[in-house]
């Protein structure tokens, strides 16, 4: 099973990399994008086929090691 | 007496501290090597800066996981004295023995500059050679520096004296503008709520000596010399 994780910084907290972008964006003529939030993706396979199991085993990923909860929110999906 | 710096791979500050400790303090200094479990015959740990892991993931975050760090909590736990400077200090986040956490620096750049802070606590073993007020010139050196806590753990640093050193102007303001990367409340250091823990942002292990042209570093090091002498024994 291969899970896709995001990590981005909670909502309301400022992030400078996706204020940067944004004013880089308008310069260019995107005058329509606004509240650019800059985050990490990643990608891992895991070894178990139980969908539920894998999901808590994510879940407990994230919590621990891949997003500081913080500062930072996480989602992931499992395919 | 006897300082444990610790070495993780990545580390880069750890012969600075050793030298200051050692050369400059007249201390015996052991390194230690992350992958030890036990930190026997210590009488303060420093965490020191550098780019542990290679700042992977987050700044602290693998570093936290090293065998090293159950003995640190350990060691904390049971009252040392634990310094964690620069990268030290997100360690100390990462692991939660202090609270909060680091952000990228407001204006995105790695910021290396000396920068005034002010004692707000002198009661510390961290600071006991320090004036309360007193300001010091230290250098800076990092990309995240931005202290970030919620609303209520900040009341709590506030009420409890544990923002120890503040970003301040070199008359001793604290103002936006002498806050060099965004830091909440302009903190540059806080120790934890037992005042064992210190994590500071600046280098005073960088400006110990008068032959450098700045030794105000040497007030926050020698500080810890005297913090262990007043520790009660077998601590």
């Amino acid at each position: 099973m291969k899970a896709k994780i995001h990590v981005t910084l909670k909502q309301g907290i400022l992030d400078p990399q996706g204020k940067a972008i944004e004013h880089a964006l308008d310069s260019l003529g995107f005058k329509h994008a606004a509240n650019v939030r800059v985050g990490k993706y990643m990608e891992l396979d895991i070894a178990e086929q139980d969908k539920a199991k894998a999901e808590a085993e994510v879940k407990a990923m994230c919590e621990k090691l891949l997003a500081n909860t913080i500062i930072e929110e996480y989602r992931y999906e499992l395919q | 007496m006897n300082i444990g710096v610790v070495v993780f791979p990545g580390s880069n500050c750890d012969h600075d501290c050793q030298h200051v400790f050692r050369d400059v303090l007249g201390q015996d200094v052991t390194m230690v090597w992350h992958k030890e479990t036990t930190l026997t015959g210590l009488d303060a740990v420093i965490l020191p800066g550098g780019f542990s892991y290679g700042d992977y993931l987050r700044t602290g975050a693998i570093a936290r996981f090293s065998p090293v760090m159950g003995a640190v909590k350990k060691y904390a736990a049971d009252g040392g004295l634990v310094l964690g400077i620069c990268n030290g200090f997100q360690i100390l986040l990462e692991a939660g023995l202090l609270p909060g956490a680091m952000l990228r620096n407001q204006s995105l750049h790695f910021i290396c500059n000396d920068v005034h802070v002010r004692v707000e606590n002198a009661a510390t073993p961290f600071t006991n050679a320090c004036k309360p007020g007193q300001v010091l010139k230290i250098p800076i050196a990092h990309a995240d520096g931005n202290y970030y806590t919620d609303p209520v753990t900040l009341a709590g640093l506030q009420a409890n004296a544990q923002i120890v050193l503040r970003y301040c102007s070199p008359d001793g303001k604290v103002t936006s503008g002498a806050n060099p990367n965004g830091s909440l409340d302009n903190i540059a250091g806080i120790r934890n709520a037992a005042g064992n823990v210190l994590g500071l942002m600046p280098h005073p292990e960088r400006c110990a000596e008068s032959v450098l042209g700045n030794d105000d570093g040497r007030l926050i090091l020698s500080s810890v010399v005297e913090g262990i002498k007043k520790r009660p024994v077998g601590v």
